[in-house]
């Protein structure tokens, strides 16, 4: 299937999240984070933190909030099985902390293929912004479609 | 645990002490799937994976460039981070042992803030490269600071 270039500047799902404690420390928990100042509020609290700091990576996490994340990609004709993340890009403009409210934007920035259209790239980049509507992060995600060789 | 971030790091090609990761068990891959809400069950559900083709379920890539991070905030406080970007360049597969390189590529004065360019790199044990890019960090710390 070749994904149509048409849905360049589309708009795909964008999602709101209140961030907590609780969340960012199964986080950690997963990551095999040591590093107290992001489970501990008085670590935190200490290095000069408001609260625990959201960790560079989590901001993905915020459009997977969706209850259906993945119908997006499944409307035009993905099949999450042939899916795979290529690349992923942040730019950081501020700090975010547990108790803030992230929303992101995210729309379609280009598509592409490769090796005659046997891998399809879909290029999409996220704005997240804070409960105060400041720019917390900019991310640049590349998803690789490659072709399901199904017996 | 913390690197200690003196200015002798500082210099171009210096590399930081490797951040050497558990291996990756079922276990892992579950918790990030709902730590990170990456519920893709090609992760954590081997029938998924057989039925596109695979033999098993492997690791989802945030949560190597998860592993990475650790490795870049462990060098400098995390409001330094100004940048972030890797290319995701073989899969991981399960019981696959990770290990984050970082690297020092090039040091910036020419902004005002002086910036380090730190290549970043995931390899597993037997020597495939999962992950490489580029982290951007200030060296001059701003809110919490250094421990300079």
């Amino acid at each position: 299937m070749a994904l149509d270039r048409g849905l360049i500047g589309t708009e795909t799902v964008g999602e709101t999240m209140s961030v907590s404690r609780s969340r960012l420390r199964f986080f950690a928990k997963a990551t095999g984070q040591e590093d107290p100042v992001y489970v501990d509020l008085a670590a935190a609290k200490q290095a000069g933190h408001r609260d625990l700091p959201v960790p560079p990576t989590f901001f993905t996490a915020i459009d997977l909030e969706h209850p259906d994340p993945f119908r997006w990609l499944q409307t035009i004709g993905i099949d999450l099985r042939s899916i795979l993340h290529g690349e992923q890009e942040f730019k950081f403009h501020r700090m975010a902390y547990a108790g803030d409210e992230l929303t992101t934007r995210s729309r379609v920035t280009d598509i592409y293929e490769k090796r005659g259209g046997a891998l399809e790239f879909l290029v999409r980049t996220t704005t997240v912004t804070n409960q105060d509507g400041e720019v917390v992060a900019e991310a640049v995600s590349t998803t690789v479609i490659r072709q399901l060789n199904l017996t | 645990m913390t690197t200690t971030t003196t200015a002798t790091a500082w210099e171009v090609g210096h590399e930081f002490e490797p951040l050497a990761i558990d291996p990756i068990s079922r276990t892992t891959l579950a918790l990030f799937a709902g730590a990170s809400g990456d519920h893709n069950p090609i992760h954590i559900d081997i029938d998924v994976a057989k039925s596109a083709g695979l033999d098993d379920v492997f690791a989802q890539g945030m949560l190597s460039m998860a592993y990475l991070a650790r490795a870049v905030t462990n060098i400098v406080p995390q409001e330094q981070v100004r940048k972030f970007g890797v290319r995701f360049t073989s899969i991981t597969p399960l019981h696959a042992q990770p290990t984050c390189y970082v690297k020092v590529d090039s040091i910036d004065d020419s902004s005002g803030e002086r910036l380090a360019d730190l290549s970043v790199a995931v390899r597993l044990a037997d020597g495939t490269r999962t992950l490489e890019g580029h982290a951007v960090v200030a060296l001059d710390g701003t809110v919490g600071g250094t421990d300079a």
